[in-house]
């Protein structure tokens, strides 16, 4: 081998060695730049969450676990009447954080009807009421209440 | 990248639709960027409120505190509870804003701006403390109806502005005035231009009062809008609903106001004591004017678990409408004994008062370490419920924490 052969030799190798390095950098480059943009790509338990939720069009009226979910509201005999009457003006919170008696609702409805601007309710309020007394009904609870749900926990100090 | 995008909010957006105000947790349960249209329901990043807070409603909204969220002295904002009747106002302007005078008994009908009321009269400070006269109502049996507020439902900020009675005086007070009532902005729920959500006032006595404030600060910043931005009436001592917030007309009355919530049974309670579940006529039903004594534990939050060997630190609050707590108790064996405890002077009249105290316990086991005070009229919070009212105002009822010694 003469000096000739050798020195290109070396000069193949460094080019194989050069190409070898500027491929490894396109692929690490391109990889970053996709990272840039899709921060997510890497983080697979979140990529899964993201496809499998896919649905878009969704009955705003759906029911899941005897709840509906829109307003909170127990899936019983009457749902969609209370649903469609006492929900527009004000939240079901409101609805369902009270538990009243049939009268009590009958003139809490007569109440909103003179000072609210609630409709007539016609054979609807029948409806209503017995919705609400049979799955919202009153609790007694006497001159006070013993202290319940007690998150109990370790005083630090 | 941008298929991605959309199946995110698209996502996001058929939550919206679907689960409306439960909202809140999803914007947690998803990651990275949720558009700021979908924050809106969550009333937590809107109002500033801590996480803790408990949404009784969200269309009007109204979020109260638990006790041990009302530790501080002066409540933060975070901490502060919500009570509207109607839509929260919006676009206000305060460099446009201004404030009307005007009923049967002023003298001169006038307009300020916000700015002239900065400029033109005194400025003060004071602590106050306001709750709201259904705070307790979920404890009414029969119930009551309403927002179902447990304890939280009261706060004592620090509010800035100038006093009702200059501003009155400055248009004159015919010596026939009785009552002034607030009008505000605020929209009633049905959206019906003709109604107004709430309209309440006080009578000239207490509009009178040095610490009856046209507020345009609370805790040294602008009031959060949630609370009454750009000003707000506010009168401690009284129930909540006094304090009108958005505030741009004040009537000087020659009769007791009769806005909207002044008359039938909203926020009356009957004139003489009556029976639980009783049916009171609307004449039968009294305004109610001073907050009765109360008092909450704001340290430890219920549910602590001890060792025997240690004593509990326990401290809170304590007021007593228009009057000073005089004396502060607590019992630790339901009722048997009390033991008196120190209770500070307020930082000014209407403000709060606090009180610690150290409780040691016999034995281990299952305590409750229950709260008294007594007003300057010797008169003490009930152990039990006060007496029934069909709307379930004034439960005064004492604050208990449990405890377990181990």
């Amino acid at each position: 081998m003469n000096k000739e052969e050798s020195f290109s030799a070396l000069v193949q190798k460094i080019y194989q060695l050069l190409m070898v390095l500027f491929a490894l950098f396109l692929i690490a480059g391109g990889g970053l730049i996709y990272y840039a943009n899709n921060p997510e790509a890497f983080d697979f338990k979140s990529t899964s969450e993201t496809m499998v939720s896919v649905p878009i069009e969704e009955d705003e009226d759906r029911i899941e676990n005897g709840i509906h979910v829109r307003t909170g509201l127990v899936d019983a005999e009457g749902l969609m009447t209370v649903v469609n009457n006492c929900t527009n003006c004000h939240s079901s919170k409101l609805v369902t954080q009270n538990r009243m008696s049939a009268e009590s609702w009958n003139t809490t409805i007569k109440w909103m009807q003179e000072t609210q601007n609630l409709w007539d309710l016609g054979g609807n309020q029948e409806i209503i009421v017995n919705y609400l007394v049979t799955n919202y009904p009153p609790k007694a609870k006497g001159r006070r209440m013993i202290l319940t749900d007690i998150d109990w926990y370790e005083l630090q100090d | 990248m941008k298929r991605r995008d959309f199946v995110k909010k698209a996502t996001l957006s058929s939550f919206a639709t679907l689960i409306g105000t439960e909202l809140v947790f999803g914007s947690r349960m998803l990651k990275g960027y949720t558009p700021l249209a979908l924050q809106d329901p969550d009333p937590f990043k809107l109002f500033n409120k801590h996480k803790d807070m408990l949404v009784l409603n969200d269309k009007p909204w109204n979020v109260e505190a638990q006790a041990h969220l009302l530790d501080d002295k002066i409540t933060p904002n975070s901490s502060m509870f919500i009570r509207n009747n109607g839509l929260v106002p919006e676009g206000i302007d305060s460099k446009t804003w201004t404030l009307e005078i005007d009923g049967e008994s002023v003298k001169n009908q006038k307009t300020y701006t916000l700015a002239e009321l900065k400029s033109n009269f005194e400025q003060y400070t004071y602590q106050l403390t306001i709750e709201c006269g259904g705070n307790g109502r979920a404890e009414f049996d029969p119930p009551a109806k309403g927002n179902q507020w447990t304890i939280g439902a009261v706060h004592c900020a620090s509010w800035t502005g100038i006093r009702l009675r200059d501003v009155l005086e400055d248009a004159g007070i015919k010596s026939n005035a009785v009552y002034i009532g607030y009008h505000a902005v605020d929209k009633h729920l049905s959206m019906d231009p003709k109604k107004e959500p709430i309209s309440r006032g006080c009578p000239m006595s207490k509009a009178l009062q040095d610490e009856t404030l046209l507020a345009f600060k609370m805790n040294g910043e602008d009031i959060p809008l949630i609370h009454g931005y750009p000003l707000r009436l506010v009168a401690g001592g009284w129930p909540a609903s006094v304090s009108g917030k958005w505030v741009n007309r004040i009537s000087i009355r020659d009769k007791v106001h009769d806005g909207t919530k002044m008359t039938g049974t909203a926020y009356r309670v009957p004139c003489e004591p009556v029976a639980p579940g009783e049916k009171v006529k609307d004449e039968d039903m009294c305004i109610i004017e001073s907050m009765p004594v109360k008092s909450l534990i704001t340290y430890p939050k219920s549910g602590a678990l001890i060792n025997k060997e240690k004593s509990l630190k326990i401290r809170g609050h304590a007021w007593a409408g228009e009057l000073e707590v005089a004396k502060m108790e607590y019992s630790i064996d339901f009722g048997s004994t009390w033991n008196t405890c120190p209770i500070e002077k307020p930082s000014n009249r209407l403000a709060w008062q606090h009180f610690s105290a150290t409780v040691n316990f016999p034995k281990s086991g299952y305590y409750e370490v229950w709260a008294r005070a007594t007003d300057t009229n010797g008169i003490a919070q009930p152990m039990l419920l006060p007496g029934w009212n069909p709307k379930g105002y004034l439960n005064n009822a004492c604050h208990r924490i449990a405890v377990k010694v181990k």
